[in-house]
């Protein structure tokens, strides 16, 4: 029955036993999981049980041990970063990783304008793309921050013009990497509401916290991992009430 | 959830603020006043300098200005702009002055038979695109290694390539004749018109010096320049954002060598002499004390950097209480004490706005 299923689920991303260690610690084991494209899928799971890492192998930003990422129909040995976008694929940091000493304006454009080397050389910002980038800019708040620094920001708004740049890649897929740590409850509802309309545009959302009151308001899936392994996933209530989930997270 | 981690990193990020405001209040006040003075003060102290002289000296000096000017704007490509702190910018200067002594030296002079180095006879402007072109191809080579580097390594590679070229040029004697140097190379012409007085090579040199400000000018206000910028901010993130940040390290590395070669090749034109004396470690070390003296990523601030060098150095000999064979080593004891109050007090250099 289920693999009648699955032949029907569209996915936006899948592993197959992709594995990452760092030194003796396996921080990715052996993890097999299907992300359905569309809806909201968030990933829980107690401090290292491999989430961040999950994120950065799903990005290219850390090279697989083992196993194979498929990206919508790409089946991936090894990921290259630069090459996540022409998948479909964007992401977050959870340490947010901003372009620190150019303007917030400047952040959100160069992920706008030509990768090739020699056409970029040549382009100068066209009207739609500046146009582009003042939407982005208004959608999270960010407009009268545009020629601030981004190192002059506030961590709350560090996080919103991160948020920005991903949006402005337009993309099928979205990796958040804790998008709601540190953030004043405010700011938390503002970013809410900006992945609430992503979710309404169509676009897949993969994003880990640690807050479950969002989790279960955002999510329509939920991936539980703990020590690098799949714990659960499915629907949210049944696994979070689920006694293996709530082990894991009180150590009872 | 046991604990809110949220909460306690919100509060740990506002904790950081205060320090952070008080920081840019000082900087944003800060900078118009520093930035005007600093550009009155050296350019009012060119004039002044080339009133005093006379013209006669001061075209000389304008002329090492120009040269140290083409150099420092293109090492700001690398430096300012795309954050590789190279050290090794003089050996793609030497690739440039040596590729215009040998083309163009002549080949009556009578050479010393143990050091006797093919010779073409070329005209200057034959050669000069052939500096350029040269020094480029080296910095493909060269790149295409140093590319594996990044941050501190990175330094220390482009270190050891500066003395590798040095040696190169001592040692390869059957093209570079070592420690004898390359005598009688060729002065620029156009037809008959020989650039023989020292004004003509002076606006030569300050043509080719527009145009390198101007080629630096389009890159760095380009979608090319953007990237850069981002990727001396985070390598690692831009990727992520499709774009191969090693394509763009390479190209803006080749471009900043081709501009060194022409200084070189402009340069060597000029002291129609050279030898490997000019290119050592410690000049590469002074371009990139010019740059962060005038301030990363800002062309106006190398050109600002590479005149107040050129005064500092210049203005030294007319100390009255020093003896000549002092003067080469004070203006490195001068200008490494300037470099040492530039970190303390502005990081940023005269008219900079970016920290290494």
């Amino acid at each position: 029955m289920t693999s009648a299923r699955a032949d029907q689920i569209d996915y936006a991303l899948q592993t197959e036993s992709i594995s990452k260690r760092f030194g003796a610690v396996r921080a990715v084991d052996e993890l097999t999981l299907a992300i359905p494209r569309q809806g909201t899928t968030s990933i829980v799971g107690p401090n290292g049980s491999g989430k961040s890492t999950l994120v950065n192998l799903l990005s290219g930003v850390l090279p697989l041990d083992g196993g194979m990422i498929i990206i919508g129909d790409a089946g991936l040995r090894v990921v290259k970063a630069h090459e996540t976008p022409s998948h479909g694929l964007t992401r977050t940091f959870q340490e947010v990783r901003l372009f620190d000493q150019i303007t917030v304006w400047d952040n959100i454009m160069v992920v706008l304008t030509e990768r090739g080397v020699f056409p970029a050389l040549f382009e100068r910002a066209k009207t739609a793309t500046r146009r582009r980038a003042r939407e982005i800019l208004e959608q999270v708040g960010m407009w009268d921050k545009r020629d601030s620094l981004a190192q002059d920001l506030s961590y709350g708004q560090r996080k919103l013009v991160e948020i920005g740049r991903a949006l402005a890649m337009n993309v099928n897929t979205y990796l958040m990497d804790e998008p709601f740590a540190g953030l004043f409850p405010q700011m938390i509802e503002r970013v809410k509401a900006i992945m609430k309309q992503m979710r309404a545009d169509g676009h897949t959302i993969v994003f880990i916290s640690h807050n479950m009151e969002i989790v279960r308001e955002l999510s329509d899936r939920i991936i539980v991992l703990d020590s690098g392994a799949l714990l659960a996933a499915g629907d949210v209530e049944p696994v979070l009430n689920s006694d293996e989930v709530i082990e894991a997270y009180l150590g009872a | 959830m046991p604990v809110d981690m949220q909460r306690i990193r919100g509060l740990a990020a506002r904790a950081r603020n205060p320090r952070e405001m008080v920081r840019q209040a000082r900087s944003e006040a800060g900078r118009s006043n520093v930035e005007l003075w600093a550009n009155i003060l050296v350019i009012g102290g060119a004039i002044a300098f080339m009133v005093w002289q006379g013209t006669g000296f001061a075209v000389i000096v304008g002329t090492v200005f120009a040269i140290w000017a083409i150099l420092s704007v293109s090492l700001n490509l690398v430096v300012g702009f795309t954050g590789l702190l190279s050290v090794g910018h003089i050996g793609f200067f030497g690739v440039g002055a040596y590729t215009m002594a040998i083309l163009t030296s002549n080949p009556e002079y009578e050479q010393l038979r143990t050091e006797a180095i093919p010779t073409f006879g070329w005209p200057f402007f034959a050669a000069l695109p052939v500096c350029a072109l040269l020094a480029g191809l080296a910095a493909i080579i060269v790149g295409i290694i140093f590319n594996r580097f990044r941050d501190d390594i990175f330094v220390l590679v482009s270190f050891g390539f500066a003395i590798i070229s040095f040696n190169v040029f001592l040692n390869w004697r059957a093209v570079t004749r070592g420690a004898f140097g390359i005598h009688e190379i060729a002065r620029p012409e156009i037809g008959d018109w020989r650039f023989d007085g020292d004004i003509e090579f002076l606006l030569l040199c300050l043509v080719f010096l527009a145009a390198v400000m101007l080629i630096s000018w389009f890159a760095v206000s380009s979608s090319f320049g953007r990237v850069l910028t981002a990727i001396r901010e985070d390598e690692q993130a831009i990727e992520v954002f499709g774009y191969q940040a090693t394509h763009y390290k390479l190209v803006v590395w080749v471009i900043s060598a081709m501009m060194a070669g022409i200084a070189g090749g402009l340069f060597s034109s000029w002291t129609t002499f050279i030898d490997p004396n000019s290119f050592i470690l410690l000049e590469s070390v002074l371009l990139v004390s010019i740059v962060i003296l005038g301030g990363l990523a800002t062309i106006w601030g190398s050109l600002l950097g590479a005149m107040a060098f050129v005064l500092l150095e210049e203005g030294m000999r007319f100390i009255p209480f020093l003896p000549t064979e002092y003067i080469g080593q004070a203006r490195q004891v001068v200008l490494g004490i300037l470099l040492v109050l530039l970190m303390l007090f502005r990081p940023q250099g005269l008219v900079g706005r970016y920290r290494l």
